[in-house]
């Protein structure tokens, strides 16, 4: 039952991502275009997913368990360590520079065409590549 | 402003996410908790991603302009960016899902510090792409 909700779940955030624009390299790189012509339909796209969620998502925590599971499954931790911002900004260079982010990488993916499919391969060895040197990290 | 209906659909799937199966809906984390999965955790992460396979090939047809690439970009930056993608989300535990839209909306000051400095770098990002390439 949990993994059919989760195919659903898949399903309506692949069109949430189509309509937003996410998987048009030329509009999220326009987004983050700040010094040329910048477009902001990104930020639609955060506005309409946050107003909605940080919404629902306080209502829903009045639940003390998910529907189907024993417990929220919710990060808790609030440090902000060096981790979380090298791992940010790493994150954010590859996303400029392809214009893809991972949701929008897969959703496109499934159309064949070879940049996201590179695209997809090389993001699967990069987090392969982090699973092997984590244990170094600490 | 289509995509304000884009993204209030996307808030729509993550608070059904956690309403049923209390997850977060992110990404690179779930892509990453494959590699390797643990028994108990593979199926709901892999019909997941199914569903945003089956999302995508059937949409192709119905908005095929949204699949069109429009980008200078060769296949060597294709293999740059999904690198760091993959490699930048697991350390940095998320993603534009996971940190951008989950962790904001419950106000996680580590969402917010991540989702500043990701999209700041992605602005670096393509400044230094059309400082190099001469163009998006």
């Amino acid at each position: 039952m949990r993994a059919l909700i989760s195919f659903i779940v898949g399903l309506i955030f692949s069109v949430g991502l189509v309509f937003g624009g996410m998987t048009q390299v030329h509009v999220v790189r326009g987004f983050l275009d700040f010094f040329g012509q910048w477009n902001l339909a990104l930020m639609g796209v955060m506005i309409g997913a946050i107003g909605v969620h940080s919404v629902l998502y306080f209502l829903i925590r009045k639940r003390k368990t998910p529907m189907l599971d024993t417990h929220f499954h919710v990060p808790t931790r609030k440090d902000v360590d060096p981790r979380l911002l090298a791992g940010a900004a790493l994150f954010g260079l590859g996303w400029g520079w392809a214009g893809i982010c991972p949701g929008p990488g897969i959703v496109a993916a499934a159309s064949g065409q070879t940049p996201f499919l590179i695209f997809i391969a090389a993001m699967i060895a990069g987090m392969g590549l982090f699973k092997l040197i984590e244990k170094k990290l600490g | 402003m289509i995509s304000i209906v884009g993204g209030a659909i996307i808030g729509i799937a993550v608070s059904l996410m956690l309403l049923f199966n209390g997850r977060v809906t992110g990404i690179s984390g779930i892509v990453g908790g494959l590699l390797p999965a643990k028994s108990n955790d593979f199926n709901w992460r892999a019909t997941f991603i199914l569903g945003l396979l089956a999302g995508g090939f059937i949409l192709q047809f119905v908005l095929p302009e949204a699949f069109e690439i429009k980008s200078s970009a060769q296949t060597i930056d294709y293999i740059i960016a999904g690198l760091l993608v993959g490699f930048g989300t697991l350390l940095g535990n998320g993603c534009t899902s996971g940190h951008g839209v989950c962790g904001i909306s419950r106000f996680s000051t580590r969402s917010i510090m991540s989702t500043v400095t990701f999209i700041s770098f992605g602005v670096l990002s393509v400044l230094l792409f059309k400082f190099i390439r001469g163009g998006l």
